[in-house]
């Protein structure tokens, strides 16, 4: 190849990758880059929701967890302020899973309206802080033993 | 190293210099000194307790991966427009550090996620990201393995680090982009006082290690080339 074959060469695989990367940037593929749905975009899916993989993130609804260590069975809400969504998970959830934390489950939600998952992921903020006067850090590998969840 | 061990210099190719035995002391001590800082003075976090001190070397590493990332597209850009074969051996030296620090973040990072998330792995934007960034990188230095012709050789790795390098931004900026389930940059400002010299501190140390490392490997392809040269020379039979 001539050197100036060569340099349009390289220059069309410099515009190639340019161009993707801009694509990738501001172009549509962000857009269906969907990690999980947020409950109210699960609500706006109406029909095409159900009984499909999905997965879906927000907040422990407060007050919504119920975890019983017999049976090994968890029922909480998924919220996102507007929409929650009840999920239901037959495994002990992380050591960090509390009321308020962010959540991402995995599985598929089920007429009427549960959430079946099968794996449930705590999404930890990037803020490291430590405790407080009078606070305990957690103890994770013993709370573990303890008292999984709530 | 000591001078008696190094080939002596061809004509063509200009001598090269012994390396400082002083670098890897100070990036060893510099590592050492960080790392104690950052147990001795960092109380545990509120909700992870100690697995809070992954952020020490998952971070720092993941930063001077990046930095690593960005010498191998300097020195492919560089090999590209001047033809110089030593820009395409730095690039080849830093995408050696850049794999292994690569791989260092995403080991601490799975570490540290099996308790704080739950799983080891997902396919988030952030991991996924991260994930070719990795594999890109093991190709690049697996390319260079498998061809022999050192021109064509330098051209295609150049290539290939462009390519892995512009992943870069996207790695950094999937947080903010996308939906992930690892959470934003952890940076100083985001982390309490009591943490944030430990991370600094930490990228520093990581910082001069990265340094040392390139310009060892880079010292190593060097002498390489050299006696790839030498080899050439003899199987063609010329003096």
């Amino acid at each position: 190849m001539s050197t100036r074959g060569r340099r349009a060469g390289i220059a069309v695989a410099a515009a190639v990758i340019l161009g993707t990367f801009a694509y990738l940037v501001y172009g549509g593929i962000g857009e269906n880059l969907v990690y999980f749905l947020t409950p109210q975009e699960l609500a706006a899916r109406g029909d095409r929701a159900y009984d499909v993989p999905l997965r879906l993130g927000g907040q422990v609804e407060p007050g919504s967890v119920v975890w019983n260590a017999q049976a090994v069975d968890l029922k909480f809400r998924i919220t996102d302020g507007a929409h929650s969504v009840a999920v239901h998970s037959s495994g002990a959830p992380p050591q960090m899973f509390r009321d308020g934390i962010g959540v991402v489950v995995e599985g598929r939600y089920h007429r009427p309206g549960v959430f079946e998952s099968t794996s449930v992921m705590v999404k930890h903020s990037n803020e490291y802080r430590a405790p407080k006067e009078g606070e305990k850090p957690a103890e994770m590998y013993r709370s573990l033993q303890t008292d999984a969840g709530t | 190293m000591t001078q008696t061990t190094e080939s002596p210099p061809t004509r063509e190719t200009p001598a090269v210099a012994p390396m400082s035995a002083l670098w890897p002391v100070i990036a060893l001590l510099a590592l050492a000194a960080a790392q104690a800082f950052g147990f001795l003075t960092s109380p545990p976090d509120r909700d992870m307790g100690h697995l809070q001190k992954i952020m020490y070397v998952h971070v720092p590493a993941a930063w001077n991966a990046f930095l690593a990332f960005v010498v191998v597209f300097g020195g492919s850009i560089l090999y590209l427009w001047k033809r110089d074969e030593r820009w395409d051996l730095l690039a080849a030296a830093a995408a050696e550090v850049a794999a292994v620090l690569t791989a260092l973040t995403i080991a601490l990072g799975s570490i540290w996620g099996r308790p704080t998330w739950g799983v080891w792995w997902t396919w988030d934007p952030r991991l996924t990201s991260t994930a070719i960034l990795l594999v890109i990188i093991v190709g690049y230095l697996a390319l260079r393995s498998f061809v022999d012709e050192p021109e064509r050789r330098a051209r295609w790795s150049a290539a290939v680090g462009i390519l892995g390098a512009l992943n870069v931004p996207i790695v950094y900026m999937s947080v903010r982009w996308w939906r992930t389930l690892h959470q934003p940059q952890s940076l100083p400002s985001t982390v309490d006082p009591a943490y944030a010299w430990g991370l600094r501190l930490n990228a520093i140390a990581f910082l001069v290690l990265m340094i040392w490392l390139v310009r060892a490997r880079y010292r190593a392809a060097t002498l390489e080339r050299m006696r790839e040269r030498a080899d050439e020379r003899e199987a063609l039979g010329r003096p």
